[in-house]
């Protein structure tokens, strides 16, 4: 029953850590992780915290993730160089499906990051991926070198029009559905992003995946922080790859998460 | 067949969601409601939001799990709306939980909360993780023991539970005190040691607080004993709580002397419908052995 069962961070010597873009960073690790994309590992900075982040790339002998520093831990990370020792649990949570043949891929900010690994694996299963990358700024657009020249259609939009097309992913994302026909439309960035892709979606009539982000404590599904209302699933463990009909039953999607007290904290877009 | 009670509240089956799991907010009480639990308990509530620790909170192996959450809540206020949801919308009893700092916290937090009304209010005197800013938990000393009961019970209509150590040298002794001062129900046993890893690549402990209290398989030992001296001890119900996974293991708990069982931990090993199964594993043993029902099976390790 509880045979070989264990969370724990093994510590790992960072492998290579580049440059994404401003206070962007991929740390890659020497290791078979043997993960789906949409999963996410829990990475610990030792003595310091240990904290969520979704797995942006992944071949036979080594794993990726992408973080962007916006805070305090995140800000450490920024710092970390290659050799370094950081520590790493999992993978957690559920990963996309793999559905249709014509997929769309809309990632906003570092939401790009799992939409990067899950556009790398579907091409290889020959679907026909288009990948809308969305950010503020040019400064904020990652893996537009990883995925030029390959065979697939990649839209990059900057919201100050800095780079690529001008306005928001889901913009870019109507325009695409006004051309062709989608099997699914994956998702992930900011909720207020998300929640138009999933109305774009149900108008639309196709599938549609959310990877949705809540506070993480433990990141195996027993300390109950990144629940949502009113359903009580955890977005560790029932997540944090959802399908849109759950979606749809999360009233507090695009509305509130709870913080690390567990008390609710309205989103606020500036 | 599995109906049980606790000082009158009675409960479908002995399962009980225990406190600190799954309890942060009234939604998720009521999801491991539908997983089958019998009751539930809230993330225990103190008078102030708290952040708790940074991570790592909590590690696991196949033997044992080890937290460090530090008591993360959002203070009693914004509790109780939760509290209120899940009694509203939970198929079980809930039981609310409570921690302070102070004896005289205790009394308000003990008045405050009793205005939701829920089945049952627990006083954890026993959290390891606050150590260095609360000090020695309460149910390491008779006397606080003793004064933090009495004051819960003085400030409340409701049964009180009192949540034990087993990092005492007699657990039976205090819960004889808290009995004596007005306990309706004693939990044992809260998290034991506390105790140390340390990685050994970076030299540092895993927990960022750490030491943590163990949870777990490797604690149930500790837990029949304790449920099993304390129920020779006192008159009032017991819930076993520590290491319980499986049913057989529920049923153990139960011939030590205990009339429910919490499971927290078994969480984490079994999936969260854990309740669910303990419950099934738990008539079939009986189905098996002749029992047709749990009043055969509380205690009937005291009758052989
Ligand atoms: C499943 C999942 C996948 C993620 N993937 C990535 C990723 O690929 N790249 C990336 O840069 N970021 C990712 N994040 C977000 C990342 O975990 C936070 O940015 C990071 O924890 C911020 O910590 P901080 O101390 O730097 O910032 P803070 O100033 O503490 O917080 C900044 C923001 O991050 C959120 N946050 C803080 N701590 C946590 C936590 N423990 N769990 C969840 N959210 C938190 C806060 O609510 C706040 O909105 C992911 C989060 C989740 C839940
Ligand atoms: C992650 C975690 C958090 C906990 N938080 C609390 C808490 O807030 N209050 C409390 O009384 N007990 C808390 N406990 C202790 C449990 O309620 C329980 O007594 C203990 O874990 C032993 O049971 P188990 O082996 O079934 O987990 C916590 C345990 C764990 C694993
Ligand atoms: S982070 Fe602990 S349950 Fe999800």
């Amino acid at each position: 029953m509880c045979e070989d069962k264990q969370e724990n961070p093994i510590v790992l010597d960072v492998a290579e850590v580049v440059d994404e873009g401003k206070d962007l960073k991929t740390f890659r690790f020497d290791i078979e992780l043997n993960a789906s994309p949409g999963q996410f590992i829990m990475l610990w900075l030792p003595g310091v915290n240990l904290k969520p982040f979704s797995i942006s790339y992944q071949d036979q002998k080594s794993f990726g993730v992408t973080v962007s520093g916006i805070g305090e831990f995140t800000n450490k990370l920024m710092k970390v160089k290659k050799g370094d020792k950081l520590g790493i649990q999992g993978p957690y949570g559920t990963s996309f499906s793999e559905k249709g043949k014509n997929v769309c891929l809309v990632g906003g900010g570092c939401g790009s990051a799992p939409m990067a690994f899950l556009a790398e694996e579907l091409m290889k299963k020959g679907k026909n991926v288009s990948f809308i990358i969305g950010a503020n700024t040019k400064q904020g657009l990652m893996f537009l070198n990883r995925f030029k020249g390959k065979k697939m259609k990649l839209i990059a939009c900057t919201d100050d029009g800095s780079f690529g097309y001008k306005g928001f992913a889901t913009q870019a994302l109507e325009k695409e559905l006004e051309k062709k026909k989608f099997d699914i439309v994956y998702t992930c960035g900011p909720e207020i992003m998300m929640a138009k892709v999933v109305e774009i979606a149900e108008k639309n009539k196709i599938c549609c995946e959310v990877s949705m982000e809540r506070y993480m404590k433990c990141g195996f599904g027993i300390c109950g922080q990144c629940v949502v209302d009113p359903l009580g699933i955890r977005i560790c463990k029932e997540g944090s790859v959802l399908d849109k009909q759950t979606v749809k039953k999360i009233t507090e999607f695009n509305k509130y998460k709870r913080g690390p007290c567990g008390k609710k904290q309205k989103f606020s877009y500036c | 067949m599995l109906k049980t009670s606790i000082c009158g509240v009675k409960l479908e089956n002995p399962t009980v969601l225990a406190s600190g799991i799954m309890g942060v907010s009234g939604a998720s009480l009521v999801n491991v409601s539908k997983n089958g639990a019998g009751a539930v308990t809230t993330k225990s509530i103190g008078l102030e939001e708290r952040k708790g620790h940074p991570g790592p909170i909590m590690i696991t192996t196949k033997h044992y799990g080890m937290n460090a959450v530090g008591l993360s809540n959002q203070g009693i206020k914004l509790s109780m709306p939760e509290v209120v949801y899940a009694i509203k919308n939970s198929r079980s009893p809930v039981i609310a939980s409570i921690f302070a700092r102070k004896v005289s916290e205790f009394g308000v937090l003990s008045k405050e909360i009793s205005k939701t009304n829920p089945a049952l209010i627990e006083a954890n005197i026993s959290c390891p993780n606050v150590e260095a800013e609360f000090g020695k938990p309460f149910a390491t000393d008779p006397d606080a023991a003793r004064d933090v009961t009495k004051e819960v019970v003085k400030n409340t209509k409701i049964p009180v539970i009192v949540k034990l150590s087993p990092n005492v040298a007699n657990i039976a002794k205090i819960a004889k005190i808290v009995q004596k001062a007005g306990a309706s129900t004693i939990n044992a046993i809260n998290t034991a040691g506390p105790g140390l890893a340390i990685d050994i690549r970076t030299k540092l402990p895993i927990l960022s607080n750490k030491t943590g209290g163990i949870s777990g398989p490797a604690i149930k030992p500790i837990a029949v004993k304790a449920v099993y001296d304390i129920y020779d001890s006192v008159k009032i119900p017991i819930i076993g709580t520590g290491g319980v996974i499986s049913g057989e293991d529920a049923v153990e708990m139960m011939m030590a002397g205990a009339s429910a069982v919490g499971i927290g931990t078994g969480v984490y090993y079994r999936g969260i419908d854990v309740f669910k199964k303990v419950s099934d594993e738990i008539k079939v043993f009986m189905k098996k052995e002749g029992y047709s029902n749990l009043k055969e099976l509380i205690g009937a390790a005291h009758n052989v």
